[in-house]
């Protein structure tokens, strides 16, 4: 039998790509190299975080899976950020391990046109530069229109602690081993990165009473827009906080060399994670720095490790059981997983399409870590556009992209794909130039519609977010149309909440733009009746109109740029005068745009100016 | 790409008239900001109209203002020209305000080439056209890193590096919350390098002495006791420069008796009150009033009469020329020498007779070495490319003002660090510096972060 969609791993961005096609009506199958380890945490039992936090909510808003999994699956959760601005709040969670893996399996189970394997791919069946399916390890050949290959590290996946290499993925599982090598035989470039994970404690064997804890918020908050809080904020599980010690920096500056990193191992060729580095990497390169944070966080009720964030590490396991001991509270502590290193295979970003289709063969789609990412969050929204851009080649629609000026996963995916990686991608808020516009609060009214029309996000669902969309607009119309006069009593009542008399008429809109006048404020005027949610967006706008306006100003510069389409066919070797670095970038990556042109680095402004010219003289129809 | 542009269509400092050419979707909007009929989205196309350049209600020259909408212009685009009243200054000035106000200084033949790619001209003329943006993109590129000295581009480069540490702790901050031995950066701790910043680039404006020089001229004075001659060397000077543009309120600072074009350096003469008084009305301008004439000048030419003796008052100004840029000037060398050299104790003097049309060349020689004009370029991309720095440079000041005024309404951190960011990158535009990922390199470099 044929499917429409394969999709290849089982881990996040597998399991939003399966459920994407599968919901949107698409004979799906999901195959994975082992069941039990579906929608998996191989590393921090977390969800979300700074920028990662707001992507869990964009997944929500376009009809993903990762959000509501993980409002059913959490054992602390916290707004980051909080008393900051709006624009870079952003929830963390602590998720259970054991639930979150188990309710996304569920999931997947009551979802029709979906069918899950056991098994390893090692090759494509491409005819024509079209996809057409994949062959199983044991030769078996499975026919699909579309296939999405999502799958992590386990492409030539080598662990690696000390002096030893093995090649084997996370819990010890079989990786695949030709996989990358027949990618590469079609003519893809591929790249060894490398990652790693902390070690997991027991947690009998911790002394807490030495550590600082670590609480969840106190108020209840909810991944996404549809789920009602299903936890008790006085039952979460706590974090703790520990410093390393002088005698963990000397144990580590003493054993150096026995870290694979530094001379373990004389074979690495991956390029770890900037923003992850093991705690060898911390003390070298800041030396002078007398501690460094790190903490324990729970991963699950169900069973007793511990997650020693912040202390990843390849040295062999010996030296790991001294540093452990160096830490305070954890003198008597039991490892009961060594902290590794892994090395796999991915492919450069640069060769895929806006869509996460690839260039090289149509009907091959990518997402995840395959494409140089890094984080379950990162994983998973790919997982999804891939899915949604399957969906729609096979129903012959035009791919569903997301600007950089809509969500944090455009700047993902752009970023991707235009720039290329040094290291595995981590979204970082300073990654996003707009911002005050891809909030945490409003990510439902930048997407959903979107979902809507995709047919992720139900009727009931549209009519909620129509209902706020026109809550936002009353209310704002109200405000402006309500002034108040400068009363005796008014004024009294402006002293009494700090804030400065009013010397004429002004409207309520006016007066909510002072940063100490809030709501609260606003109703001792007026009766107001909407929900929460209506009263964040607009004091968000009304406070920070002017930052706001001057953010829509930069976008729509931006937008121009982007619509100045560059055709597919364009020869970059035609164009005259083009500087050699410019012509040999924009050969690889063929951005679709003048706006993606230009952020390629190497490419000037004087190249831009010739590429411009060269279009309109050669492309005057298309071009625009 | 599609930004309002502009440029002074006419060559520099000669002529009566200079006329500054604005394009694009803004164009009309921008000039009728700073023109003081605030009508010109009301006006017909095609046609002319007069008034006033103001700023901050302060009239800065009387024009003449075509507006031409699109499509029938040269570029396709909204078009205005300005007819100003010539003179560098002047014209300087109002190009100024159309870049504070939203222009941006247009590219070497980016008139025609917008001219092209809207399909105003055709494809034989668009050939040649590439040549032309090739070349000259490349010349205006190395002008742009070669314009302000190296000096001021190295403080450009230290006021950048202060800033991105600033925004880098920020964003840390903002990525990292959790790390609690990372230093908080808060707005108690961000106002103090606000106001640096901003004496920073207020003395990094005021400094751009060269700059300032190319872009108002040198305000001189002729100094001296009647009957010495003054008016008579100011109108040999002029009489010599046929690019003169006389008897203008010039600026709105000085009252300019005249200027000249000096090798392309202006020299603004400022007003010396009785310089052009005639010898038979017996007048002193005293010594107070030259002490004032002094302060203004940034040269002041002190002339003696070779045919009298050196009056007591002439030894007093001498001593207020102290500090300042002065040449001396011992005119009517054609009459008998009464003058004693000796009092005077200068090294170096100027000996000159108008009517024998002897020191004037000499005289000129010796501002250009004053002011070391030999060593500066003159030619008009240096100049455009130093005004557009220092347009740059105020914008950046404006949104330093926006800036105090978030941290004085206590808004969060992370919206005013959108427009230190701003800042920062306005400042990589004149150093000719992209952002690319120095950012994130600098927040990984800076601190230990991670899992």
């Amino acid at each position: 039998m044929e499917y429409e969609v394969i999709v290849v791993g089982g881990g996040h961005a597998g399991c939003e790509a399966c459920l994407a096609t599968a919901r949107m009506g698409h004979k799906t199958l999901l195959i994975t190299g082992n069941i039990k380890n579906i929608a998996d945490m191989p590393c921090n039992p977390s969800i979300g975080g700074s920028a990662k936090g707001i992507v869990v909510r964009e997944i929500d808003a376009l009809g993903g899976q990762m959000g509501k999994n993980a409002d059913q699956s959490l054992l602390q959760l916290k707004m980051l950020n909080n008393k900051k601005g709006p624009a870079i709040k952003a929830l963390r969670a602590q998720a259970d391990k054991i639930t979150y893996p188990q309710n996304m399996w569920k999931t997947i189970c009551e979802t029709k046109n979906l069918d899950v394997k056991e098994a390893l791919v090692e090759d494509l069946i491409v005819e024509n530069n079209r996809i057409k399916g994949i062959i199983l390890e044991n030769n078996e050949k499975i026919y699909s229109k579309t296939v999405i290959l999502t799958t992590g590290t386990y492409m030539k996946a080598d662990i690696l602690r000390g002096s030893m290499r093995r090649r084997e993925g996370p819990h010890g599982e079989k990786p695949s081993n030709h996989l990358s090598d027949n990618l590469a035989r079609l003519g893809f470039i591929i790249k060894r990165l490398k990652t790693g994970t902390p070690a997991r404690l027991e947690k009998s064997t911790i002394d807490f009473s030495k550590l600082q804890i670590e609480n969840g918020d106190s108020e209840y908050h909810t991944f996404s827009f549809d789920n009602a809080p299903t936890y008790d904020v006085d039952k979460q599980i706590p974090c703790h906080l520990i410093y390393t010690t002088e005698q963990t920096h000397e144990i580590i500056r003493n054993n150096l060399n026995k870290s694979s990193m530094y001379g373990g191992l004389d074979d690495i060729q991956g390029i770890g994670p900037r923003y992850c580095p093991s705690i060898e990497d911390k003390i070298v390169r800041f030396s002078d720095k007398e501690r460094h944070q790190l903490f324990l966080e729970p991963e699950s009720i169900y069973y007793d490790d511990m997650y020693l964030q912040g202390f990843s590490t390849s040295m062999p396991e010996d030296v790991q059981e001294l540093m452990v001991h160096s830490l305070r509270g954890l003198e008597k502590a039991k490892i009961l997983k060594y902290a590794y290193a892994i090395e796999y295979d991915s492919i450069y970003p640069t060769q895929l399409k806006r869509s996460l289709e690839t260039k090289l063969i149509e009907n091959l789609f990518t997402a995840g870590q395959i494409n140089g990412s890094s984080g379950y969050e990162e994983a998973a929204c790919q997982g999804l556009i891939a899915g949604i851009n399957a969906g729609l080649k096979l129903e012959n629609k035009d791919p569903f992209i997301l600007k950089r000026s809509d969500a944090y996963i455009g700047v993902l995916i752009d970023d991707l794909i235009t720039k290329g990686i040094r290291d595995p991608y981590r979204l970082l808020t300073s990654r996003a130039e707009y911002r005050l516009l891809l909030r945490h609060d409003n990510a439902d009214l930048r997407l959903r519609e979107y979902g809507y029309k995709i047919g992720l996000i139900d009727e009931k669902q549209y009519y909620k977010l129509l209902n706020k969309k026109q809550g936002i607009i009353d209310l704002t119309n109200k405000l402006k149309e309500i002034k108040i006069t400068p009363k005796e009593e008014i004024n009294q009542y402006l002293i009494k909440n700090n804030s400065s008399i009013i010397k004429d008429g002004i409207s309520l809109y006016n007066l909510l733009k002072r940063p100490e006048i809030t709501f609260e404020n606003i109703k001792h005027f007026v009766d107001i009746d909407y929900s929460d949610e209506v009263l964040e967006q607009v004091e968000i706008n009304v406070k920070y109109e002017g930052y706001l306006l001057k953010a829509e100003k930069e976008v729509e510069k931006m937008l121009k740029l982007e619509n100045k389409k560059i055709p597919l066919n364009i020869d970059y070797d035609k164009v005259k005068n083009i500087a050699s670095e410019a012509r040999q970038k924009l050969k690889e990556i063929k951005p679709t745009s003048i706006g993606q042109a230009i952020r390629i680095s190497g490419v000037n402004p004087a190249d831009i100016s010739v590429l411009m010219i060269y279009l309109k003289k050669e492309f005057k129809n298309e071009y625009k | 790409m599609e930004d309002t542009i502009v440029a002074i269509a006419t060559p520099l400092g000669v002529g009566a008239i200079s006329i500054i050419r604005v394009s694009g979707t803004e164009a009309i909007k921008i000039v009728n900001k700073i023109f003081s009929n605030n009508n010109l989205h009301k006006v017909k196309s095609h046609t002319i109209n007069y008034g006033f350049i103001v700023e901050n209600n302060e009239k800065i020259d009387e024009v003449l203002i075509s507006v031409m909408k699109a499509p029938k212009t040269y570029t396709k685009e909204d078009i205005i020209e300005i007819n100003c009243h010539g003179g560098i200054a002047t014209t300087n000035k109002v190009l100024e305000l159309l870049i504070e106000n939203g222009c941006r200084l247009a590219e070497p033949g980016e008139f025609t080439k917008r001219a092209f790619l809207n399909g105003r001209i055709d494809l034989t003329e668009a050939e040649g056209i590439m040549n032309l943006i090739n070349s000259k993109t490349e010349t205006a590129r190395k002008l742009f890193i070669n314009q302000l000295s190296g000096r001021v581009s190295n403080k450009i480069e230290k006021i950048r590096q202060d800033i991105i540490e600033v925004l880098a702790n920020i964003e840390v901050n903002i990525d990292y919350p959790e790390y609690e031995d990372i230093e908080k950066m808060t707005l108690e701790m961000l106002k103090p390098r606000i106001e640096e910043l901003k004496k920073t680039i207020r003395k990094v404006l005021d400094e751009s002495k060269n700059g300032k020089i190319i872009k108002e001229g040198i305000q001189t004075a002729i100094i001296g006791r009647p009957n010495v001659g003054k008016s008579s060397i100011l109108n040999a000077l002029i009489e010599e420069d046929k690019a003169i543009v006389t008897d203008i309120a010039g600026t709105t600072r000085d009252i300019v008796e005249g200027q000249i074009n000096l090798d392309g350096i202006l020299l603004n003469f400022i007003d010396t009150a009785g310089i052009r008084e005639t010898t038979d009305i017996v007048e002193s301008i005293g010594v107070n009033k030259s002490k004032e004439i002094i302060n203004k000048a940034d040269l002041i030419l002190f002339v003696l009469n070779n045919n009298n003796e050196i009056h007591e008052e002439d030894i007093k100004i001498l001593e207020n020329l102290k500090n300042k840029n002065y040449i001396i000037i011992i005119n009517k060398i054609d009459l008998e020498s009464k003058i004693d050299i000796n009092l005077i104790k200068e090294e170096k003097v100027i000996e000159m007779s108008i009517l024998n049309n002897i020191g004037i060349e000499e005289l000129k020689q010796e501002i250009l070495k004053i002011f070391n004009l030999n060593k500066l370029e003159l030619n008009d991309l240096t100049y455009l490319s130093s005004s557009r720095s220092i347009a740059i440079l105020k914008q950046i000041n404006s949104t330093i003002l926006d800036i105090e005024k978030a941290i004085d309404l206590q808004l969060p951190i992370d919206m005013i660090e959108i427009d230190l960011k701003e800042i920062w990158n306005k400042l990589g535009e004149i150093i000719g510096k992209s952002y690319e990922n120095e950012l994130i390199d600098q927040l990984f470099s800076q601190f230990c972060l991670g899992k």
